[in-house]
């Protein structure tokens, strides 16, 4: 038999590839970082300078150079047998136990210097990358659930058809009615600013002014016209609650993305201050 | 009485024009009938500025009119221009009714009463066929229209969409689709459902209608047509609707009838079936000639060559030799000894049992499309597991069939004359066995369409190749155990059966016995249970099923239903035992299987109340599945969305890796319990796409995928047969600024499908005329490393099944539970 190009086996997340390899091989990394740390003698004093220290920051360096390839292999499409997931997986592993190896190369010597800069910069994309691995764990599910089997195109289609519906319920309506209608229609926004994006309930949202507004006017119109307001409502709450729908949807995209504005940046600025760092290392000795 | 002309052309395609144009030049009096007020009607509809291709290649084009690859218009200009300077006496507006008599006094009636006399008849009438009329009262007012070419053209009007099939449904929800224009549409059916529309046409048009965007009435006919108004006839008595506009779409008739009217015979009754043609393209009525596609030739330079040797023909060139000529002495080049066209052909002919009762111009055509191979002795012709769907046929030599994987001494010997192959030609799935050549060969092999052209238009054929088949599948799956006497006796015995998609073939709790051996397709078994059908297993193509009852008591222990259109091989479940009794290695095999079962039945009987919410979603989620057609799929793309985090990087790797245009579509698709089957290939097992393309540009390549290679026309066929829409027609985009200065510098616009506007923008830039091809996944055929769309996920969302496997995933309790 051939062997198939992916078998049910390999469908695990990136965090389980290969039965946790790059988790095992970090965790190694880090065991045996600290042992070489704990049991090498170290004199005058514990840090980068040693001959050890300069093993764990050479490690470290390359680490970190390596780690910030991934956004160019995720867009090098090239032929051969890679595999991103397994990029992403080795990439989270090695990450976190850089928190091991920088430290232990920094010999715990903190202070206001460029050393140190480099080396928080380093914590803080680690920390970001941290949330970014549980947004990525934690989102995607939730995300399918509210979207509930519909595409996002589905739901803007479902918006128009919706919009197109309660132009219809606002015929019988009296005049006074139609702009606060049509403003639900035009003016009702999604997305925007990152604040926007982020947050759930739009207080100035048209379409939930409008159905306030006739959930109100209930009490004050005449039985006659009753009925024509109900239905205006109903199409109303449809439309809410999808725009509900499609808020959420849009806060999980943001926050997706939103942990790679600060991840990418810092990471650049961790690079300038890692060759900062060893070049002035070098100059001064 | 009319004037009496030596040849009247009905039909002015290409091969009607070229015919026409060839009496003319030869001075012969002729007319040419359109139905028309134009020529070539099938390439006048064909959408605007579309790039018409001029395959193949190497064909010459022997015509007095020209013809190269171009736009539609151009074509079109160039050949008016050529039918006035070549004073082609042309009859628009001719719609023939009726063709009757005989070589030298044919009698031609039109729709509108006029009469032609002709000597000799060439129909070239192509085979898109008329549109069905209205024939009520008021059925030729002139607001009645029978196509849509633009649904945008409308403004405020009341418009009447008659007809339930997928034109109507398609032309109606055009209508709406643009609110501004207020147009209110009823769509109006005569039958109670919609029974011959797609799916998905008939989901968004009942949706529509909830929502009050347009107005549908079922079980509808119409009565009376009067100006502004139509009269209906529905369940509850008549009512009569405003109405500016009428657009008809009920089917059109397709033309077999008007040519067997004409007493042309047709080689079976088969569908896909030609008319009975000599080697001059002459029908069965003396004197009347049948070319184009009508005679099953879908490319423009064959029916111009073909309308061009008629005349020749007709006009006492007996010795004129067919423009393909030169086509099939490149094909025979490669031959041992003389390589004289006609002779080859003849030797095959005679050599090969199911070519016997073939005519020399049916020879032509199926060596056109087949390939002739020279094999030495020891050679493989194909490996087991190989996908292949070609039927090959021995003319010379004898190949062995290795029957055992393990063991390559076992083996059957198929000899000369004989057809191997057959199994996947039927079952679209991988080869079942490794074929060797035992001397030297010489085969032909025959692509799956053409061989299913050849078994539709040869009824003998037919017959002979499911006799083959049935023995060869009999004997592989039950092997040895049965003595000659015995084998003849199921054989004799064994019934081919057709079940549709969703037809039950075996009824749980029912007491026959019979077994059923599937051919093609492939069946879900299911079991009853607490009120509910819960979904066991997934047997495909080349198993068999229905042999528990003969365990159990006689009774069905569950219930086995097509999961896509199939084939089964019935057999009696008596023959079956007594087979069981004479083998007791099969009887060990069988027990065993039966053994599983059992466990899997116990256990999910045993499951049933606290497993029954987990049961319902296997099923629930293998109907899923099935429905969205991975049922019959070979490969297809999953999206797990409990790991998508929606980052498109399969897209973009898609993109990146065939041309800048991505062939998934990874938001498009259904989802059913956080599965989502994007709009990508499934690589059919009996692909679609494959059943009618006119240069037979789509292959299966013996991994399986299913590609287009470079002779693509751009007709669009395969789009349209694919019911997943995963086929895009596109124009190659212009080559992008490389990775590293898009990283660095921001130039161009970036990895992954480039935006419309750049590509506009530089295309405008570049002058750009390229033709638009279809487009779809080839599983990144001869891409070291794979499917880029999985190797591109970072979180390991993508992945890539066979239907027995996705199945298991999908029964998979751990899954599941989420």
């Amino acid at each position: 038999m051939k062997t198939r190009k992916t078998s049910p086996a390999q469908h695990v997340s990136f965090l389980a590839h290969r039965r946790f390899l790059w988790l095992k091989v970090s965790g190694a990394l880090c065991v045996l970082s600290i042992v070489g740390y704990v049991s090498t003698d170290f004199d005058p004093v514990r840090n980068g300078g040693t001959w050890y220290g300069y093993t764990l920051g050479v490690i470290g360096a390359l680490l970190i150079l390596w780690l910030s390839l991934l956004g160019a292999r995720k867009r090098a499409i090239t032929a051969g047998h890679w595999s991103l997931k397994g990029w992403t997986s080795a990439h989270v592993y090695l990450g976190v136990s850089l928190i091991i190896v920088a430290t232990l190369h920094s010999g715990f010597q903190f202070g206001w210097n460029v050393h140190t800069l480099a080396y928080a910069l380093m914590i803080f994309v680690i920390l970001s990358g941290i949330i970014g691995v549980f947004f990525y764990v934690y989102i995607p599910r939730r995300m399918s659930d509210n979207r509930a089997e519909m595409g996002q195109m589905d739901m803007l289609k479902d918006i128009s058809n919706l919009n197109a519906m309660l132009d219809d319920a606002a015929q019988p309506l009296s005049d006074k009615y139609v702009p606060i209608v049509r403003k639900a229609i035009d003016k009702t926004k999604l997305g925007g600013s990152i604040f926007r994006r982020l947050s759930i309930n739009d207080a100035r949202c048209s379409t939930r002014e409008a159905l306030t507004y006739f959930q109100t006017e209930m009490r004050n119109v005449e039985a006659k016209e009753r009925s024509e307001i109900l239905d205006m409502i109903s199409v109303l709450e449809r439309k809410n609650s999808l725009l509900l729908k499609i808020r959420k949807h849009t806060r999980y995209k943001a926050l997706l993305q939103i942990w790679l504005y600060v991840h990418l940046p810092v990471t650049f600025a961790l690079i300038a201050a890692l060759i900062a760092h060893i070049i002035s290392v070098f100059y001064y000795n | 009485m009319a004037n009496k002309y030596d040849i009247a052309v009905i039909g002015s395609g290409p091969a009607g024009i070229s015919a026409a144009a060839h009496a003319a030049e030869l001075g012969l009096s002729h007319v040419l009938l359109e139905k028309t007020d134009h020529l070539s009607d099938t390439i006048y509809k064909y959408q605007k500025g579309k790039h018409i291709m001029a395959t193949p290649d190497q064909l010459v084009l022997r015509s007095d009119i020209d013809f190269e690859a171009g736009k539609r218009e151009d074509i079109l200009a160039r050949w008016e221009n050529q039918t006035q300077q070549g004073e082609l006496n042309v009859a628009f507006n001719s719609d023939v009714s009726e063709v009757s008599g005989e070589k030298g006094d044919f009698l031609i009636k039109t729709k509108s009463g006029e009469t032609f006399n002709a000597a000799h008849v060439i129909l070239a009438i192509g085979t898109q066929g008329n549109p069905n009329t209205m024939r009520c009262p008021g059925g030729d007012l002139p607001h009645i229209q029978y196509t849509l070419d633009d649904p945008y053209a409308y403004f405020d009007e009341d418009i009447i969409v008659i007809g339930g099939g997928d034109a109507g449904i398609e032309n109606a929800m055009g209508l709406i689709a643009n609110t501004l224009l207020a147009n209110r549409v009823t769509l109006v059916q005569r039958a109670d459902g919609f029974p011959r529309a797609k799916e998905a046409n008939v989901k968004s048009l009942l949706q529509a209608m909830n929502e009050g965007r347009l107005d549908v009435l079922t079980q509808a006919e119409t009565s009376l047509v009067e100006d502004k108004f139509i009269t209906l006839n529905v369940s509850d008595g008549e009512t009569r609707l405003p109405c500016d506009r009428i657009i008809a779409r009920i089917g059109s008739a397709p033309p077999r009838k008007f040519v067997e009217s004409c007493g042309v015979a047709f080689a079976s009754d088969d569908r896909m079936a030609y008319p009975i043609l000599s080697p001059t393209f002459e029908s069965s009525v003396h004197g009347l000639f049948v070319v184009g596609a009508l005679a099953g030739y879908p490319l423009i330079k064959h029916c111009m060559n073909q309308g061009y040797d008629v005349v020749e023909h007709i006009n006492g060139n007996v010795d004129l030799k067919p423009a393909d000529e030169p086509l099939l002495a490149e094909k025979f080049a490669k031959l041992p000894g003389d390589n004289d066209v006609s002779a080859i052909l003849e030797f095959l002919r005679q050599k090969i049992t199911i070519f016997n009762d073939l005519t020399s111009l049916q020879m032509r055509e199926f060596m056109l499309d087949s390939q002739v191979h020279v094999f030495k002795k020891g050679d493989t012709v194909f490996k087991r597991n190989d996908y292949g769907s070609s039927l090959f046929s021995i003319a010379e030599g004898i190949v062995d069939v290795l029957i055992d994987p393990n063991d390559s001494t076992k083996t059957i010997a198929i000899s000369e004359g004989e057809i191997f192959g057959e199994a996947g030609l039927i079952s679209g799935r991988r080869r079942n066995a490794t074929i060797v050549a035992a001397s030297d060969c010489i085969l032909v092999e025959t692509p799956r369409n053409s061989a299913r052209k050849l078994i539709s238009t040869v009824p003998a054929v037919e017959t002979r190749v499911n006799q083959i088949a049935v023995e060869r599948l009999l004997s592989q799956i039950f092997g040895a155990g049965l003595s000659k006497t015995e084998f003849s006796a199921v054989i004799a015995d064994a019934e081919i059966k057709t079940i549709n998609a969703g037809e039950t073939l075996i009824e749980e709790g029912a007491d026959d016995t019979d077994i059923f051996i599937i051919r093609s397709g492939s069946m879900l078994v299911e079991k009853h249970i607490g009120g509910k059908d819960v979904f066991l297993s997934y047997v495909s193509a080349g198993s068999y099923v229905g042999e528990m009852a003969l365990f159990e008591e006689g009774r069905r222990t569950a219930t086995v239903k097509a999961a896509v259109k199939s084939q089964v091989i019935r057999l009696k479940g008596a023959y079956f035992e007594s087979l069981l009794g004479a083998n007791p290695d099969l009887k060990a095999k069988v027990m065993d299987e039966l053994s599983d079962r059992r466990a899997m039945n116990a256990f999910v009987e045993g499951q049933k109340s606290g497993f029954d919410s987990v049961a319902d979603l296997y099923g629930a989620r293998a109907n899923f599945l099935i429905e969205q057609g991975l049922g019959e799929a070979t490969d297809a793309l999953l999206i797990d969305e409990t790991l998508c985090i929606g980052c498109d990087n399969c897209e973009v790797a898609c993109a990146e890796s065939h041309d800048g245009i991505s062939r998934l579509n990874r938001e498009a698709g259904q989802t059913f319990a956080h599965i989502h089957v994007p709009t990508s290939c499934r690589h059919c097992e009996h692909p679609h796409c494959m059943s009618d393309c006119p240069p037979d540009a789509i292959h299966r390549a013996p991994d399986g995928e299913v590609f287009i290679d470079d002779s693509c026309i751009g007709c669009g066929n395969c789009q349209r047969y694919c019911p997943y829409g995963v086929i895009q027609m596109e124009k190659t985009p212009p080559k992008k600024p490389n990775l590293l200065s898009w990283m660095l510098f921001g130039v161009g616009p970036g990895p992954g499908q480039a935006n419309k506007a750049w590509t506009k923008k530089t295309l405008a830039k570049k002058g750009n005329d390229a033709p638009k091809v279809a487009v779809k996944c080839d599983m990144c055929k001869g891409i070291t490393g794979g499917a880029a769309c999985v190797r591109a996920c970072p979180t390991g969302a993508a992945i890539r099944v066979s239907p027995e496997e996705y199945l298991s995933y999908s029964k998979d309790p751990t899954k599941a539970k989420a």
